[in-house]
């Protein structure tokens, strides 16, 4: 999927990175907890969240991700904005809560980011396994 | 080439906003040597996540990058408290992180568990009181 789709079904704002809205990405990811972000996230995409710090931006730069969705409408400082346009990185800004995000890109048919942590929360044995299987 | 080069870091502890700086410096100087993708991402989330760690619990310190052909060394040094109990420390969710860092997005008690995940060996030399000094080694292949 595009990141221009992904902006089009969330109804988006663009806030930097109008040029690569072309980007291909494949997978998304919805948390406010960088940690686990960094943690279990494998295939590099869309990053969800509702937190607006300059964390955000480094840990999407750590991952390889090229692309943030801040959701509920939140704003973030323009020192953010800044620092992710220096580093290539589309900041995207949705009115949409976090699972009405997230389950608008699913159904869209945006993949899953990892699948065992998907399966652990499913049968609901401890998510921190998850990454530890392979 | 068989001296190893070197990068040093002040990681500073003033400031949770500069936090991961010297893990951003590094993936750019290890793109730059043309390491592989998959081990310049282990090493900066790794790295990152030792650098937080720093500015939440030890005002800061160093971080230090040591290259050579065969082997990647990343020592982080602090003079903080030091961890009373390693083992309960690398257990995924033990944090003893405060609230405020946990509505910053971290002190999930997935610091050091995911330092360990993303490197290939971790050795932590800590003693209460004194400081931490945590190595990480990545082992490069040989193409």
């Amino acid at each position: 999927m595009k990141i221009s789709q992904v902006a089009e079904i969330l109804k988006a704002r663009v806030l930097t990175g109008e040029d690569k809205l072309d980007y291909e990405v494949h997978s998304a990811c919805g948390s406010d907890m960088m940690s686990d972000v960094l943690a279990y996230v494998k295939d590099q995409g869309v990053l969800l969240s509702g937190l607006i710090n300059v964390q955000v931006i480094r840990t999407l730069l750590m991952m390889d991700m090229n692309c943030v969705v801040f959701v509920r409408g939140k704003t973030p400082p323009a020192g953010i904005v800044d620092f992710a346009e220096e580093n290539g990185v589309v900041v995207l800004q949705t009115d949409l809560p976090m699972y009405e995000s997230c389950g608008r890109l699913y159904a869209a048919g945006l993949g899953r980011s990892t699948e065992a942590v998907c399966d652990d929360y499913a049968d609901g044995t401890e998510s921190a396994d998850g990454a530890d299987h392979e | 080439m068989s001296e190893a080069l070197h990068y040093h870091f002040d990681v500073d502890g003033a400031s949770f906003a500069n936090a991961g700086r010297a893990s951003v410096e590094t993936k750019k100087l290890l793109r730059q040597l043309g390491v592989a993708p998959e081990v310049i991402r282990s090493i900066s989330v790794a790295m990152y996540e030792g650098e937080i760690n720093m500015v939440i619990h030890a005002h800061g310190g160093d971080a230090d990058v040591y290259i050579t052909e065969d082997t990647i060394i990343i020592i982080l040094k602090d003079v903080g408290p030091g961890i009373r109990n390693v083992e309960e420390a690398m257990k995924e969710g033990f944090s003893t992180a405060p609230e405020n860092i946990r509505a910053l997005g971290f002190g999930a008690g997935m610091g050091l568990p995911n330092m360990k995940r993303y490197s290939d060996e971790m050795h932590i030399d800590t003693k209460v009181g004194v400081g931490t000094t945590i190595e990480l080694w990545y082992h490069l292949k040989k193409n």
